[in-house]
């Protein structure tokens, strides 16, 4: 049968199929995003999507969501062909989605976000009390903890992704997307999302789930979608298959998921990190309280912990974005406590920050203008104050081949149009290429695919080798694991212990990220 | 031409042109409501009157030049400045007191003129980056300042001041030294000088410091994304205030090369000038773009021109108000046109597609 016949043909013995994409193809200036893509969510299932970055996973999501129309292909629910122009249709329709980033007002109350879109009003006046009744008993039913009265720029990353689920829930949808719902996720807020799906499964809601990481989609999913660069690979029982298969159908080649690195040689201290002290923002103890540690050349050191424990500060009183109450910071002998940004930029801090939006990019520049953000001042790229654009071209490009940033056009594309994980490339490419004395690296591979991932943490090494002091922020337990030589938890804006990751378990770095167990660090 | 339809600058230009188009329906629709027998000749007044008299238009179209470019250069740093009127009326002000005060020579004035906007322009970017208040409420209390200040200031100079003391002295009367230069294009208009030159240069200038320069790519960044700005090393703080004094150094420029032609009187009323808000028309028509204002500005007094022209049609001042005013915004509506023009050549290009 061909495959536009699809469509049309009623197999005797159907499958219940609550979404049906069939022969779904959408294109971008100079990229097909999706190439003649089929996918079919039983009902009640949880259905994986598995794909590199950049594979065409969101962009699926965002046709059944309404956001893009494809050029080819149709869309059915519950077996019949439906039009989904905008997300006004697919909320009608009962399909909700939560995106890799949240569309969040900030500036709004957590209740004001839930309702936004679909008030409850008598005679024009908002009934606040009852929308909060419902949304408070949706937030207990299925253990989405909340505060409904802080702004959302107030609160931490997980809890605005539970404030996008309880928007789904509020609109009672029964299809819902989750478009990589765990690479913001601490491991325990992971586990608990998953066990969230579960529950909604068990109520016969059907869940798309988009993730790269193959262990949670072994761990929950039923079935699971494979693409790799717009196309599709196929599809797989999850009990049928492995983690190798799964990556390898990803990738197209086997990938090692190990990092694999020699016994670190530090040398001299390049950061010396003495009694710092950051105040919050939001209450009245301290973010950080009275840090002290030195990373020295040639060696990676990790400040583990559980999200909203202060590391998320203390980066930022580190690199200059915020600044400390107390305390000093001294960087290859120079006191930068107070320095500016730009002179600690200078003196060789390069920083991936935790937030590629907000920080990180500047998203309506093009590729190739975000490559030399911090270097458009040198000689190499202006003349009196006149920008080569010739050599930031030529820049751009070889940023471009050298760490394999694919995007529709090259060095002009914004940096809006192009995938989280090449934009997050991108930012490393910029800041490994800077040539830093001091790498502070936070969560660098959030986000990512496999891929990418095993090619950031050789890169990483790589400058380790090198002989860079590499400071390394992660939530991800692989991670701290895996790559760096030392690791300092965080708990509470303290350091409570300092582990070398070979002779740790998991579950010790555990007890002392929740604060179970803590030691005094002797430095 | 498909590479045409996709290059930005190509939809906005389509854009412009496409609102000024609807603009010019509106009001024609206006005109037929409100003297249906003379909607015709009215129109046809009002769209060639100014060919007649293009030297007129340019010579109108040189402040309003100066005001755009100094709402758009502001807007590519995210401020709004709705205080060119203020910067404008200081700028004027500043440039009379020299010529007339003083004695000095134009060029003295002008560069007194700009001092003028720039100091006015500056308070707002001072208080904006400093204790971080909106631009909007700063400018237009500096609106307010300025006009009070610059009545106050010339009453209290009877030599700035005509025979009839409600207006500042003619300056072929109080200093010819200090009126541009003609360099010959009094020939098109009687009062055109070389204020329109200098309109464009500025016009090119500015367009180099955004396009091209490290200081327009730092103000570009700030103004696209504050936070990413701040990470990579750049003082946004001080970039909003130099961009807000650069801003109202040209809406300064403007009041002097208007005031310094020899044609306009100042006149001393309680009234902020409107100067400054069809900059913002400007502003807007051109996307912002320092070239575009160029012809954006040269579009609305084309237009304003053309609505005197309609009077003899038997329409009120009001009425040609009106319609010119309705055409103006509607033309500033061309940044909504931009996507839908967008999706039409979207929605062609998948046509052609399916073929
Ligand atoms: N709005 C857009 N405009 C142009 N290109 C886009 C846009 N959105 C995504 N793309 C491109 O389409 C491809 C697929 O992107 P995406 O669906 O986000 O990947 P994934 O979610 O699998 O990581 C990428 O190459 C990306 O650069
Ligand atoms: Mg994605």
């Amino acid at each position: 049968m061909a495959e536009s016949d699809l469509a049309n043909a009623k197999l005797p013995d159907q499958e219940d199929y609550a979404i049906e994409m069939l022969n779904i193809t959408k294109k971008f200036p100079g990229i097909i995003a999706n190439d003649n893509i089929t996918l079919q969510l039983k009902r009640g299932e949880i259905h994986a999507l598995l794909g590199e970055n950049g594979a065409g996973k969101s962009t699926l999501m965002s046709v059944l969501f309404g956001l893009y129309q494809p050029e080819e292909g149709i869309i059915k629910k519950d077996g019949k062909v439906v039009q989904v122009r905008n997300p006004n249709d697919a909320t009608a329709l009962h399909i909700g989605m939560v995106h890799q980033h949240f569309k969040l007002v900030e500036c709004f109350t957590v209740l004001d976000n839930i309702i936004l879109g679909v008030e409850t009003t008598k005679m024009g006046v908002l009934q606040k009390a009852e929308t909060r009744k419902k949304v408070m008993a949706l937030s207990e039913k299925y253990g989405l903890r909340i505060d409904p009265d802080a702004k959302i720029e107030d609160i931490s990353v997980g809890m605005q992704q539970r404030v996008e689920i309880l928007k789904m829930l509020y609109r009672d949808n029964e299809i819902l997307i989750f478009d990589e719902p765990t690479a913001v996720l601490t491991p325990q807020e992971i586990d608990e999302l998953m066990e969230i799906m579960r529950n909604f499964k068990a109520e016969g809601k059907s869940i798309l789930f988009i993730s790269h990481k193959l262990s949670e989609i072994m761990a929950v999913s039923d079935r699971c979608t494979v693409l790799r660069k717009g196309k599709y690979i196929g599809t797989v029982n999850t009990c049928d298959t492995t983690v190798e298969e799964l990556s390898s159908m990803m990738v197209g080649r086997s990938v090692q998921m190990k990092v694999e690195k020699e016994d670190a040689k530090p040398t001299d201290v390049v950061l010396e990190v003495e009694g710092v002290t950051v105040p919050s923002k939001i209450h009245k103890n301290n973010a950080v309280q009275n840090v002290s540690f030195k990373v020295r050349r040639g060696e990676i050191v990790c400040l583990a912990g559980i999200e909203g424990n202060g590391q998320t500060q203390f980066i930022h009183a580190l690199t200059g974005l915020d600044s400390v109450s107390s305390g000093k910071i001294t960087m290859c002998g120079q006191d930068i406590t107070h320095a500016s940004i730009r002179k600690r930029s200078e003196l060789g801090m390069s920083h991936i920050p935790e937030d590629r939006h907000k920080h990180g990019l500047i998203l309506d520049f093009s590729l190739e203008q975000n490559l030399v953000l911090q270097r458009f001042r040198d000689p190499e790229f202006q003349k009196a104050g006149f920008i080569n654009f010739g050599a930031v071209r030529k820049y751009a490009e070889k940023l471009i081949d050298k760490f394999d940033i694919r995007s529709g056009q090259g060095p002009i594309t914004t940096a809006r149009a192009m995938s989280g994980g090449n934009q997050q490339k991108a930012i490393v490419a910029r800041e490994i290429d800077k040539g830093p004395e001091l790498l502070v690296a936070v969560q660098p591979t959030r986000g990512l695919d496999v891929g990418a991932i095993e090619y950031i943490h050789k890169q990483i090494v790589a400058e380790r080798d090198r002989g860079v002091a590499v400071l390394l922020v992660s939530l991800e337990l692989d991670e701290v694991m895996d790559l760096p030589d030392r690791i300092l938890v965080m708990y509470e804006g303290e350091i409570v212990g300092e582990f070398d990751p070979k002779q740790v378990t998991v579950e010790e770095l555990g007890l002392y990220m929740a604060g179970a167990k803590r030691m005094e660090v002797a430095e | 031409m498909s590479r045409l339809k996709s290059n930005p600058g190509f939809i906005s230009i389509l854009a412009s042109l496409a609102s000024i188009v609807i603009g010019l329906l509106f009001g024609f629709i206006l005109l037929l409501v409100l003297n249906a027998k003379n909607a015709p000749a009215g129109m046809a007044n009002m769209l060639t009157n100014g060919i007649k008299d293009m030297g007129n238009v340019l010579y109108n179209a040189i402040p309003l030049i100066m005001v755009g470019l100094s709402v758009a250069f502001a807007f590519k740093v995210g401020c709004f400045n709705i205080g060119a009127s203020g910067q404008y009326t200081m700028g004027a002000v500043f440039a009379l007191f020299c010529a007339l005060k003083w004695q000095l020579p134009w060029y003295v004035c002008l560069l007194a003129a700009i001092l003028g906007g720039a100091v006015w322009g500056m308070f707002p970017g001072l208080f904006k980056s400093l204790f971080n208040v909106n631009e909007v409420i700063t400018s237009i209390m500096m609106n307010w300042i300025g006009m009070n200040v610059s009545v106050l200031w010339v009453s209290n100079f009877s030599q700035m001041l005509a025979p009839n003391p409600d207006r500042t002295m003619a300056l072929d009367a109080g200093n010819p030294s200090a009126i541009l230069p003609k360099a010959g294009l009094d020939s098109l208009y009687s009062y055109l000088n070389i204020g329109i030159i200098i309109a464009v240069i500025v016009a090119v200038i500015m367009w180099v410091i955004i396009a091209k320069t490290t200081f327009g790519y730092e103000l570009r960044a700030c103004g696209l994304n504050k936070n990413g700005a701040i990470y990579a090393g750049i003082n946004a703080k001080r970039n909003v205030v130099l961009s807000m004094v650069i801003a109202g150094a040209l809406a300064g420029l403007g009041g002097g090369l208007y005031y310094l032609t020899g044609g306009g009187q100042f006149k001393l009323e309680k009234e902020i000038l409107p100067m400054g808000f069809n900059g913002i028309s400007v502003a807007l028509l051109a996307n912002s773009h320092p070239i575009g204002c160029i012809f954006s500005a040269i579009f609305i007094s084309y237009l304003k021109l053309g609505g005197i022209a309609m009077q003899s049609q038997g329409y009120a001042t009001e009425a040609t108000d009106i319609v010119t005013a309705v055409i103006i915004y509607l033309a500033a509506f061309s940044l909504l046109l931009r996507l839908t023009i967008i999706k039409f050549f979207g929605k062609e290009k998948k046509e052609v597609a399916k073929q």
